[in-house]
């Protein structure tokens, strides 16, 4: 069950532990081994997303980056040029207004948008609820664009497959060294707006050898939105991710509901 | 920023566990917050302030332990202090060097009434 409002989401193990051990009701003053994540809360209810995702084996990836690093354009361009191969599915976190989610309506791929307010990040509990209205089992990837803070949702786990996260080159190619916690936890790492590159100082092996040292795992790719330099290595990135969420989720593609 | 997030957390587990406990009021929580893990204390203390108010924990006592980053190098084997979140090896320099400690955000434990 969901603490934060009561109603039973996507969940299926019950939040609350069996009450089968003895608690003592001595005097006043007692003191009680918590030993619990501050996370634990967001962590079970990510879980819970994630089932909910491998069942319908749709991939789900978490866009995160400061503002301005082109996450909505890379989103509308993949989503016009891919569409047509793969179902999308697109949720869009702000703090406040529908112009992202206006913007990928436009596209035609069903699109909600969550309102954070005063809120930071997206977190498992907004996402579990914001996924309520899509066709999961029909729909091929799940593109959750995060508020633009390279700070806050590294830390919440919203259930997806991978992190990703954009850094455009005119941000400067030490954002990976001066943020680490958000690179450390990305799988794949685009460098965004590279048609840019002849105006600027920008040093892309030295902005990868930055995240390397961060995540020595990190994949990757440089890509522009603009130019379409790239994009191809990346649609071919999503397809294989689809493809192996579909295996790992044990649905074959002529099972898939079309 | 996301320290109100956590505080909010922070306050449910407490009041969680002390409801199971059958307590009437938190008078102390004991929190870790390890050096790496991106939270700032001082930013969780003027939260739970403002989060407490009207639960069992308000008026609670809340220390903070403070955890040292630490890891250890799979390269050269060296263990030492880690003071950031890269995994360059601080003795040898190699791209090897796994955190052990400093990522910690727990609620230790509790002293009810």
């Amino acid at each position: 069950m969901c603490i934060n409002c009561g109603c039973a989401p996507t969940g299926t193990a019950s939040d609350r532990h069996p009450h089968d051990h003895p608690h003592g009701h001595g005097p006043a003053g007692r003191t009680l081994l918590v030993e619990t994540d501050l996370l634990a809360k967001n962590d079970r209810l990510a879980a819970g997303n994630r089932a909910l995702f491998r069942q319908a084996g749709v991939f789900v990836l978490n866009l995160v980056s400061s503002p301005g690093s082109g996450k909505t354009t890379l989103l509308e361009r993949t989503l016009r040029e891919q569409g047509g191969q793969l179902r999308f599915a697109v949720l869009e976190g702000d703090q406040q207004t529908s112009r992202d989610a206006d913007r990928i309506a436009a596209t035609g791929v069903p699109v909600r948008q969550i309102n954070t307010g005063a809120g930071c990040h997206l977190d498992a509990h907004m996402v579990g609820h914001g996924v309520e209205t899509f066709d999961l089992p029909r729909t091929d990837i799940l593109m959750i664009e995060n508020v633009g803070n390279l700070v806050c949702p590294a830390g919440f786990d919203l259930g997806e497959d991978h992190k990703v996260a954009v850094l455009s080159v005119t941000e400067g190619e030490d954002k990976p060294l001066k943020y680490p916690q958000m690179f450390r936890a990305a799988t794949l790492l685009l460098i965004n707006k590279t048609d840019l590159l002849p105006h600027l100082d920008f040093d892309v092996e030295r902005c990868k050898g930055y995240a390397r040292q961060v995540n020595p795992r990190i994949e990757i790719l440089e890509l522009s939105c603009r130019s379409g330099a790239g994009l191809s290595a990346w649609y071919a990135w999503l397809e294989a991710g689809v493809r192996e969420k579909r295996e790992a989720s044990g649905v074959r593609s002529e099972e898939r509901k079309s | 920023m996301h320290e109100l997030s956590l505080t909010q957390s922070l306050v449910e587990i407490a009041e969680e566990h002390a409801r199971r406990a059958g307590a009437t009021a938190i008078r102390a929580i004991t929190l870790e917050v390890g050096a790496l893990s991106g939270a700032i204390p001082a930013a969780l203390e003027f939260a739970f302030d403002v989060c407490s108010k009207g639960t069992l924990a308000e008026g609670a006592v809340l220390t903070i332990r403070h955890v040292a980053g630490h890891g250890q190098c799979s390269a050269c084997a060296a263990e030492a202090s880690g003071h950031d979140l890269t995994v360059v090896c601080p003795v040898c320099g190699a791209l090897a060097f796994e955190l052990d400690a400093g990522l910690e955000l727990r609620v230790v434990e509790l002293e009810i009434a």
